[in-house]
């Protein structure tokens, strides 16, 4: 009986997935954050200092686009996890922002190129997120405060094959479960 | 009484329903690349002599392309036989010598002794000695006809090539379609023909890695519905299914020891990915390697003695292998710039994998004993190699535009053929070992 039960659970989910596709949203990635503050503080306060990364607005300039802190996604070299120097300000701003508050959490999400076996890039995409938690960590960030995932080659944001998709897909997403 | 009939009739609406729905998900095959010295053979379509009315599907169809599409065999065309004998006294060999045929299949369906199912009375004729070589029985259940066939086909392919036949076995395979938020991963199981495909699990997030277990029962896989990768086992005709790993990291590459005592693993547990071994018995798990690199991917050797993984810790990714019970690894691999995901044959001679060079990644072959490599596909982007399990086949995962599709190819190079998903993106394929 029970396992009669099973087996038409089973059935039901295989059905019900068969059935219908998913038009749950996938988890935000790119950190599209509205801001919801009433738009006449907006316009009486005087605008933030792109360069604060630590006082308590600070969390404004994840927005500006003239702030290092809008900027949330590293790219790599082929099959290397070394953060180029170009992005090291990037890490640091975002480094600063973390040791300054607290209650900030953010999740290091690794990826790879579609080059190469699929469990070798989970490594890969894993060392890549290593390598922005360590930046991270060394510059004052909590280790509670950040968490690696890796999506290896499964996610990728360009699925076509050649050199310029695949420089995009090599990288690592700076995701903040919370500012 | 009443209830257990009620819940089979439920339990066969949703299998109908399951089937309709996976009906447009069905495989199809097609020979790239054939071997101009297959064996001609007639397989005559079998006298149908049991009660119930004839499927659409005959066995002799079903058998003739399973010999068709293992490349060694040149079936005649059903419209091409002339004269469709029904037992050996009738045949004419005079007319089969004139078609070039070298070998005959006859047979009939009738229902087996006791109303369980049906029997498959079949004969392997050489037309050229006259001679039956083969003359058997196969019984089966009353829905597994096609599985029937196979079983004929793989006597047939045994008798002929001296190599068990693979046609009755299974393949596992991840299909992923819609892009964006749409997106949907599936984990299928199919006959080896492509027939018969079957969900056994979907998720919004990637699966990845299927291992069979040795009795066919279970498949282990990755799963990342949880937001990290995690290992699940699954019994594929229950679904029931049980979580074996989700520590922090990567819970990735899990692979079933051949005497079903073990399942080895790569976990990042402690920072990077290490191969680890549980023991299905008590649920244990030990660390088998300890590097700073990437250690995954691991693979058995038959006899369970050895695992061969890909690791970095050399610089670039290669196959290397330690023993089970634990010790110093040894490098596998010393030709090409990166190897990786290693399958090893049933009779442990050949290892296959990715072999990259450049941008391009190809299905090699090395042969342990010569140390010899061979590369296998033309590439670009063919990963994932499984052994059929009589060694005669490897299957694998390569590109089409930017579509994933499944071909296999034979050891030895000479044969290969496609396998297409009619919708979606196809990978992460994995051969069944033999269902008894």
């Amino acid at each position: 009986m029970n396992n009669t039960w099973r087996l038409l659970l089973a059935l039901v989910i295989a059905v019900s997935i068969s059935a219908c596709k998913t038009t749950e949203p996938a988890p935000d990635t790119t950190d599209t954050d509205t801001d919801t503050k009433p738009v006449t503080e907006v316009t009486t306060a005087a605008a933030v200092d792109p360069r604060d990364y630590t006082s308590n607005r600070a969390a404004e300039n994840f927005d500006n686009p003239e702030s290092l802190l809008s900027k949330r996604v590293i790219y790599f070299d082929f099959d290397k996890s070394e953060v180029r120097s170009e992005y090291r300000a990037i890490v640091a701003a975002h480094a600063a922002y973390v040791s300054s508050h607290g209650s900030a959490r953010v999740t290091l999400e690794g990826h790879a190129d579609e080059r190469g076996t699929r469990e070798y890039n989970l490594g890969l995409g894993e060392r890549r997120g290593n390598a922005v938690t360590g930046l991270l960590s060394a510059a004052g960030a909590m280790g509670n405060q950040l968490d690696t995932v890796s999506y290896g080659e499964e996610r990728p944001v360009c699925r076509v094959s050649d050199d310029s998709c695949w420089s995009q897909n090599r990288r690592v997403e700076i995701v903040y479960t919370a500012r | 009484m009443t209830m257990t009939k009620t819940m089979q009739k439920i339990i066969y609406t949703l299998l109908f329903l399951l089937v309709s729905q996976l009906a447009h998900a069905k495989l199809e095959i097609q020979i790239i690349q054939g071997n101009a010295s297959a064996l001609p053979i007639a397989v005559i379509p079998m006298q149908w002599r049991a009660a119930d009315p004839r499927p659409t599907t005959g066995v002799a169809e079903v058998v003739s392309s399973d010999l068709y599409r293992s490349g060694l065999f040149d079936p005649l065309d059903e419209q091409d036989m002339v004269d469709r004998p029904v037992d050996v006294e009738s045949i004419r060999y005079g007319t089969w010598r004139l078609l070039k045929v070298d070998y005959i299949v006859i047979g009939h369906v009738k229902d087996a002794p006791g109303g369980t199912g049906y029997d498959i009375v079949y004969q392997l004729v050489d037309v050229h000695t006259q001679e039956a070589l083969l003359s058997q029985v196969t019984t089966v259940g009353f829905g597994d006809l096609r599985f029937g066939a196979h079983r004929v086909a793989d006597a047939i392919y045994q008798k002929l090539t001296g190599i068990a036949g693979a046609f009755s076995t299974r393949i596992a395979y991840i299909s992923s379609t819609g892009v964006g938020n749409d997106q949907n991963y599936q984990l299928f199981v199919a006959d080896a023909d492509g027939f018969n495909p079957q969900a056994v699990v979907g998720s919004p997030e990637p699966l990845l890695s299927p291992s069979w277990s040795p009795d066919g029962q279970n498949l282990a896989y990755v799963s990342f519905e949880k937001g990290n990768s995690a290992i699940y086992v699954q019994n594929v005709a229950t679904g029931q299914r049980e979580l074996v790993s989700s520590s922090k990291g990567i819970n990735g590459a899990p692979a079933y020891s051949p005497d079903g005592r073990f399942l080895a693993m790569a976990l990042s547990v402690s920072g990077n990915p290490e191969i680890y071994i549980r023991d299905l018995t008590t649920g244990q798990k030990r660390q088998l390697t300890q590097h700073w690199a990437i250690d995954t991917e691991p693979a058995w050797s038959p006899d369970s003695q050895w695992v061969y993984f890909t690791s970095d810790r050399g610089g670039k990714p290669q196959i290397y292998r330690v023993a089970a019970s634990g010790g110093k690894p040894s490098r596998v691999t010393m030709e090409g710039d990166y190897n990786a995901r290693a399958s090893i044959s049933p009779d442990g001679t050949r290892i296959a994998m990715a072999h990259g060079r450049g941008n391009e990644y190809r299905i090699a072959v090395l042969d342990t004993d010569t140390g010899r490599v061979r590369i296998l596909t033309p590439g670009v982007l063919d990963e994932s190699p499984s052994f059929a399990p009589n060694g005669s086949m490897i299957l694998y995962a390569t590109r089409e535009g930017p579509r994933g599709v499944l071909s296999a190819v034979s050891v030895d190079g000479n044969v290969r053929q496609r396998l297409i998903l009619t919708e979606g993106d196809v990978r992460e394929p994995a051969w069944s070992p033999v269902i008894r």
